[in-house]
């Protein structure tokens, strides 16, 4: 018997502006741009891919189950650009068949330099998609699948039933990701990526020079169906923009995720689709998952080198973190909120200067023309909240109007 | 293969990249192990430099007046120095009065063999006399072309007795000599736009140079551009035919560095350096526009310009009328020793050029661990990432960039690692390479033409 367990990532950052020293306004954030890029994706994935995701649940009448993240800086921007997506989620969340994980609001390392900045941001999302779903989390999801035993002891504090993580190769050695493992540190499941089966849909899906192109929906049951004897749990987890914006719609990533479900439950009776807290249930963990150090999703690397690979990153979320007690203590929330999209780790992964001559991957993300431009304009923003800051009550600043 | 090679500037005498670029590129082509004869029209003044050797006063001394010499490291290559006034980057108007000061000056004493034996006084002039004529006549630019003229005649003459499979000639002053040797010989001709009228000149171009370009440019067989800038500009300004048009890069020897330890913490002030010719084509107010605008934000920091050219006077009047004078120290051209030095004491070297076909130094400021921030109207900003980049004319961005790199150090430390270490995939011996593999089409062309 095997379980398909799907988990979509659905995230996009406050992108900034192009904001130089000549600048002093409190407008850090490209309004147009973020407008521009949410719906956009939300045209060619978002709202399409919950469509499908809705159709199958009725066609399979409730045997095909998965689970999303969502981020609250996603949220707020369907909110503002797009609320037509946050109602097709709604009707998802209404199937009883789809289950939202919990996560740092900000999509932030916030977990790597203050432990009561990250409790707040996972109580901060908890609330939000409790007040938009009417569900609590039983399942933790770290930023961009950021791990150790720590994180793991961590999530079990906050009340986790279980964590999300990477099947590392270097850590599993023989074994492998499909079974439940449990943390050495808390008493608390995890889940393992299965990133072949999940990079063979996120990355290589359209991709013609990869050997096993065409990937059929019954090609990629039988690889699921062959993990029946060696352990229970295909953990299929990726961003969710895979389906329509990685891969385009004419690759035929929908026509494929549509299919794929009915050929997996085909081939055998026993193959079924599970929620990541029903994996939980089913199941009992059958070894120790021991990640003393970070390991992450990102690059081959999987480590955090995407984001803190260079002495520009490291500086830049040094200072950014070293805010935390005056923005707090000052009690503007709209200084709060502004330091805090400032956390989102995207801005710290557009400075990464790894493969950059190569122009690859973390290009393609980049708004910016070089990880030097986006630390420059990250610290002048950075600047003027750190100037906030320290403003006195007694003379605000004015909001100047956007 | 065998190159007759014909350029205008040699370190030590050089003035800009041109000298630095066919050194390394000879350099290259002799260790790659192809003979090249590299005939260049010596400067009058100046010509004693302890790593020229004087290898043969040659029996044709008499008749075509020319030097022969090899250099140390240069085992393949035979240097052919012709006496002429000919010198890269000068314009008409500033050439005036040295043609004035070098006709005046020019003596058999200036010619010497390693044998010290003295031309007769009458010698040269034979050769020269169509160029003495000419500057009596006081045609001050038209003196240069009879030098490019004079220039062509003796190459040919050098031609003769050599053997070589392909002629390769370094920029316009050199173009009449490629294509004459090319005619007389029947070899074929390659040519290399290091830059172009529109470069040095911006839109007022002077219409005999353009047409000398042009002319360089068509009847070439093969043409090499340092850039795709300057590619597109071949195509564009001199319809050049693209086919016929590739891009060679230019590199770098990487020895500039020594890893020194950075000075102890102290209250010292930053340096923003500015190092070429300070001309229209470098865009040197564009520097002190930036450098007033960072003096708004940062204080404690002085902008160094080092080099000459004819913008030097406005530049200290700029400067002066900014209110910045205090700020900024202008250093005269520097060579050797002290070019190191400045480097070593800036915290980041600013080329802020209208127009750069490709630009070395900034790669020579990486090699000395020292960040770039250059326009983006430049060939060298096609091959670097590690580097910052702005358009010449956005002098606010130029500011908020420097400023950047004066308050971040990380910042400066990233550009220095990644950037040290991107320029050491540059070498004149693909660069070497690649301008062998246009010889090779050069003569497969001509061959197909027969």
């Amino acid at each position: 018997m095997a379980s398909v367990c799907f988990y979509f990532q659905v995230h996009q950052p406050f992108r900034l502006r192009r904001y130089s020293i000549f600048d002093a306004d409190h407008n850090y954030f490209d309004d147009y741009k973020n407008a521009e890029i949410c719906r956009k994706v939300a045209t060619k994935c978002y709202l399409p891919a919950n469509q499908c995701i809705l159709d199958m649940i009725r066609v399979h009448e409730g045997r095909f189950r998965c689970s999303y993240s969502l981020t609250g800086v996603v949220l707020d921007q369907f909110e503002a650009y797009c609320p037509e997506v946050i109602e097709s989620f709604k009707r998802l969340a209404d199937t009883g068949c789809v289950e939202f994980l919990a996560e740092t609001y900000y999509h932030s390392l916030a977990f790597l330099f203050s432990r009561v900045e990250f409790e707040e941001q996972v109580a901060l999302q908890q609330e939000r998609i409790g007040r938009l779903f009417g569900q609590k989390s039983t399942v933790f999801r770290n930023t961009e699948l950021i791990y150790n035993n720590d994180v793991a002891a961590a999530a079990h504090k906050l009340g986790y039933k279980a964590i999300i993580a990477e099947g590392a190769d270097h850590l599993l050695g023989y074994r492998s990701p499909n079974f439940i493992y449990k943390a050495p540190s808390a008493p608390i499941a995890v889940l393992l990526k299965n990133y072949r089966l999940s990079d063979d849909i996120a990355f290589r899906f359209g991709n013609r020079s990869w050997a096993e192109w065409p990937l059929t929906a019954e090609k990629f049951a039988e690889w699921v169906n062959q993990v029946n004897g060696n352990g229970y749990a295909v953990n299929l987890f990726m961003d969710y923009e895979t389906f329509g914006e990685h891969q385009w719609t004419e690759t035929g990533i929908f026509e494929f995720l549509y299919h794929m479900p009915g050929e997996v439950m085909k081939i055998s009776g026993d193959n079924n689709f599970k929620k990541p807290s029903e994996i939980v249930g089913a199941y009992q963990p059958s070894g120790e998952y021991d990640c003393p150090h970070l390991i992450s999703w990102a690059d081959t690397e999987r480590d955090l080198s995407a984001w803190l690979g260079n002495a520009m990153q490291s500086n830049a979320l040094q200072e950014a973190f070293a805010l935390e007690g005056a923005v707090k203590t000052k009690g503007d929330p709209e200084l709060l909120s502004d330091w805090r999209r400032l956390l989102t780790s995207d801005h710290f992964y557009y400075m990464c200067t790894k493969y950059f001559a190569d122009g690859d991957v973390h290009k393609y993300f980049n708004p910016y023309e070089s990880p030097y431009d986006s630390y420059i304009n990250y610290m002048n923003v950075l600047d003027n909240v750190a100037a906030r800051s320290r403003q006195s009550l007694a003379a605000p600043l004015n909001r100047p109007a956007r | 293969m065998n190159v007759f090679m014909l350029g205008w500037e040699f370190p030590p005498f050089i003035s800009g990249g041109l000298g630095t670029a066919c050194y390394g590129l000879t350099k290259a082509m002799s260790e790659l192990g192809h003979h090249v004869i590299f005939v260049l029209p010596q400067p009058i003044a100046g010509t004693s430099s302890t790593h020229v050797t004087l290898k043969t006063p040659s029996v044709e001394l008499a008749e075509a007046a020319y030097r022969a010499y090899t250099l140390k490291e240069f085992d393949n290559v035979e240097f052919r120095a012709v006496p002429s006034t000919l010198q890269p980057y000068t314009s008409p108007d500033t050439r005036f009065d040295e043609i004035h000061h070098t006709t005046q000056s020019v003596t058999s004493q200036d010619i010497v063999t390693s044998g010290g034996v003295k031309p007769t006084a009458d010698t040269p002039t034979s050769i020269l006399g169509t160029r003495t004529g000419s500057a009596a006549a006081g045609h001050y630019g038209g003196d240069m072309f009879a030098e490019a003229q004079r220039f062509a005649e003796i190459a040919v003459i050098l031609a003769r007795t050599e053997q070589f499979d392909v002629v390769h000639a370094h920029d316009w002053m050199t173009y009449p000599a490629g294509i004459a040797v090319a005619r007389a010989m029947g070899k074929p001709l390659v040519v290399h736009v290091h830059s172009t009228e529109f470069d040095r000149s911006g839109e007022h171009v002077n219409q005999q140079i353009y047409d000398i370009e042009r002319e360089g440019v068509h009847v070439a067989d093969k043409a090499i551009a340092v850039s795709h800038f300057t590619r597109n500009l071949l195509l564009s300004r001199y319809a050049a035919p693209a086919d016929r048009v590739e891009v060679v890069y230019n590199a770098i020897d990487n020895n500039g560095s020594d890893y020194e330890l950075p000075p102890a913490i102290g209250n010292e002030e930053k340096l923003v350096l500015f190092l070429g010719r300070i001309t229209m084509q470098k865009g040197p107010e564009y520097f002190l526009g930036a450098a007033k605008k960072v003096l708004e934000f940062e204080k404690n920091v002085r902008f160094v310009m080092a080099g000459t050219g004819d913008m030097t006077k406005r530049m200290i009047e700029l400067a002066a009328e900014l209110g910045i004078g205090h700020k900024v120290v202008f250093t005269g051209f520097l060579r050797g020793n002290d070019v190191a030095r400045i480097f070593k004491m800036a915290d980041l070297y600013v080329m802020p050029s209208v127009s750069e076909p490709f630009g070395i130094a900034p790669l020579e400021a990486l090699s000395h661990d020292v960040p770039v921030l250059i326009s983006k109207q430049s060939g060298v900003s096609e091959i670097l990432s590690h580097v910052l980049k702005v358009d010449f004319w956005d002098v606010n961005e130029m500011a908020n960039k420097i400023v950047a790199v004066l308050r971040h150090p990380p910042l400066q430390a990233t550009l220095r690692e990644h950037g040290n270490f991107e320029i050491q995939k540059l070498t004149w011996r693909d660069s070497a390479e690649a301008c062998v593999g246009v010889y090779g089409q050069a003569i497969a062309a001509r061959r197909k033409a027969r």
